[in-house]
């Protein structure tokens, strides 16, 4: 069994509350934080913790925070980021509504370590329950003196609110997440400035995921020290995956980094194997944006070593043969799959959420749902695969956000490694299983003689 | 020439409504319109017409435009009526690989209506969305504030039918409870 930091409690019956949570070793961070440590201390600590961002990007957590600015007079802002919008990606949502407390405590600890007198958490709007368990969470913790004025006797004084957002997947990135809790439209700011220095109504201002902001609880318990010895490489700590698609047990599992990838699909610890029987094809690793690797890529580097759960490990081999850890969103497809198909349902996603601020991510991930369609319904051609190719090319690099990025990897990549997929697709106007297509040879064989 | 609807939070709404303004910095009540739309959409019908969007400007001395051209830009504002029950059903990745088209095809024959309409009765209307965070739980579809995972075709009948039987509007509101465990 690997070691579970932040889900190591999430089955016990009432975790949700706070008087079982503090049972548990709920808030004892706090009393040590507050106590005995001063907000430098607690990035220190965070900083030779070698946590990075959870959400996605994997940008160490301490550098962030030490580049928030620090102006005499003027208001910080921290800012939890729990937009989880990254299709596959469902952790930030199982934390909240089983352990909304982690979140919360890792929430006073940032805000105490970062100056923070009032700290936001910015929801999507349609986990709306979740939000709703949130606030009855955080209405606990000001009765009990964890929220509000004079936090345990230390001075330190804390608000803490839940902002929720309206359906917009653009939301987390972290600018246009600002924007719409300063009441706008979700339209990504051009950096710099950086929001450590221009953010929250142009304070300086710490976004942070979910994730992340609850790891800090751990961090502060055990020490920077005792969660950079898990993990492997720069990869330390533990993460938590979404795991979905074609497996026998689809849900939310911590791990330490540095799981092999063929140990996460094929143990009943993790994804329990293919479901019925059938035969892994290909998966997205972090989540959709991330490029979708083969079975043979996705279990072994490109080199011959076996894949593990790690940002270097996914990454080895640049986007020609690897991927990246992303969000941790693990979308697992079986032999049946269509690639193409599948590549739709992203592309359609991207067009649907680009803001349209930027032409090349705008237009072009219109195109590209164009084509793809096109492709579905049997009138593509062949042509229509070097024409994909080319809009991806001309998105990435060319925005404002990285959503021009996250809409042209996954159409690079199913190209890269299933041309050919895509070409049987034309040629045939639909959907060619390798195994069916077979059968269906024979029996036209068998029909001729 | 018509009279201009003019529409009002309840006391109710408009209390919930003052206390969300003030978690804000002075000046900065802006913050509050997405939470106020929705309260709005909540309280007029499910959907936000321009008196409804007026009435949040107005709440917050902002520009009515200001209200539109947020309202028109998040997903989860209605711009047209909608019915009691809107069936939000996922539509993207891993959902599309655990049979969400089934579930939409299903529903379309069940409700008699494409996805994007509402039924003649009023009762539903049947959308299509994107990833909702249930990609673990898959197919899902949402209705008002409840989430409703793993679903077969049975069971969205079973859905469909007891939110016939109920007959009440689906908000996204308050009162809902929290009901998980």
């Amino acid at each position: 069994m690997g070691k579970k930091i932040l889900l190591a409690n999430d089955h016990i019956e009432g975790i949700r509350f706070l008087d079982t949570y503090r049972k548990h070793g709920g808030y004892a961070s706090l009393e040590k934080a507050l106590k005995s440590m001063t907000p430098e201390q607690i990035v220190e600590e965070v900083k030779t913790s070698g946590l990075r961002g959870r959400g996605g990007a994997g940008f160490p957590t301490g550098m962030k925070w030490s580049f928030l600015a620090k102006p005499e007079g003027v208001p910080r802002y921290v800012v939890c980021n729990a937009d989880e919008s990254e299709p596959g990606t469902f952790k930030d949502r199982y934390l909240m509504e089983r352990i909304p407390h982690l979140l919360i405590e890792g929430m006073i600890l940032s805000s105490y370590a970062l100056g923070a007198k009032t700290s936001y958490i910015y929801i999507r709007g349609e986990y709306f329950y979740v939000a709703r368990i949130l606030e009855q969470a955080i209405d606990e913790a000001y009765a009990a003196g964890l929220l509000g004025k004079n936090i345990l006797n230390s001075g330190f004084d804390l608000d803490l609110y839940v902002q929720i957002g309206a359906g917009a997947y653009i939301c987390g990135e972290e600018t246009a997440l600002l924007e719409s809790l300063e009441g706008k439209r979700g339209n990504p700011r051009i950096k710099p400035p950086f929001p450590a220095i221009a953010g929250l109504y142009g304070c300086p201002t710490v976004v942070n995921n979910v994730e992340t902001i609850a790891a800090v609880v751990p961090i502060v318990n055990e020490g920077g020290a005792a969660y950079a010895a898990i993990g492997v490489g720069n990869s330390k700590g533990t993460k938590l995956i979404s795991a979905s698609g074609h497996i026998n047990k689809p849900g939310v599992y911590e791990i330490e980094l540095g799981v092999p990838v063929e140990e996460f699909i094929y143990s009943d610890e993790y994804c329990g194997g293919i479901r019925n029987g059938k035969k892994l094809k290909a998966v997205v690793a972090g989540g959709s944006s991330v490029p979708i690797l083969p079975t043979e890529l996705i279990l072994n580097t490109a080199a011959g070593e076996p894949r593990l759960m790690s940002y270097e490990s996914l990454g080895d081999g640049g986007f020609a043969t690897g991927t990246m850890l992303g969000s941790g969103g693990f979308i697992v497809m079986d032999e049946d799959t269509s690639i193409v198909k599948n590549l739709y349902t992203f592309a359609r996603f991207y067009h649907h959420e680009s803001c349209g601020q930027c032409s090349p991510c705008r237009e072009g991930t219109g195109w590209m749902e164009k084509i793809l369609h096109k492709i579905l319904h049997g009138h593509g051609t062949l042509a229509d695969v070097d024409l994909l190719w080319d809009i991806q090319s001309k998105i990435e690099g060319k925005t404002i956000c990285p959503l021009g990025e996250a809409a042209a990897w996954p159409v690079a990549a199913a190209i890269r490694h299933f041309r050919k997929e895509f070409e049987d697709f034309i040629r045939n106007g639909e959907h060619v299983n390798d195994v069916k297509h077979y059968y269906r040879l024979n029996n036209l064989t068998a029909l001729i003689n | 020439m018509s009279e201009k609807t003019i529409l009002k939070f309840s006391d109710e709404t408009a209390a919930i409504a003052t206390k969300i303004v003030a978690r804000y910095p002075e000046g900065r009540h802006k913050s509050a319109l997405i939470p106020l739309l929705h309260l709005a959409q909540a309280e007029f019908d499910g959907w936000l017409s321009v008196p409804a969007m007026d009435c949040v400007a107005e709440f917050l001395s902002i520009q009515p435009i200001e209200a539109y051209e947020v309202a028109s830009f998040y997903s989860m504002f209605n711009l047209k009526p909608v019915g009691k029950c809107t069936l939000e059903v996922c539509r993207t990745s891993s959902c599309w690989l655990s049979g969400a088209e089934d579930i939409v095809r299903h529903l379309e024959k069940k409700l008699g209506i494409k996805e994007g309409q509402t039924t003649a009765d009023g009762m539903f209307t049947l959308k299509t969305v994107e990833c909702l965070g249930s990609c673990g739980t898959a197919p899902m579809l949402q209705c008002g504030g409840d989430y409703y995972e793993n679903l077969t075709l049975e069971k969205t009948d079973k859905l469909v039918d007891s939110l016939r039987a109920e007959g009440k509007a689906r908000v996204y509101t308050n009162d809902n409870p929290v009901n998980i465990d």
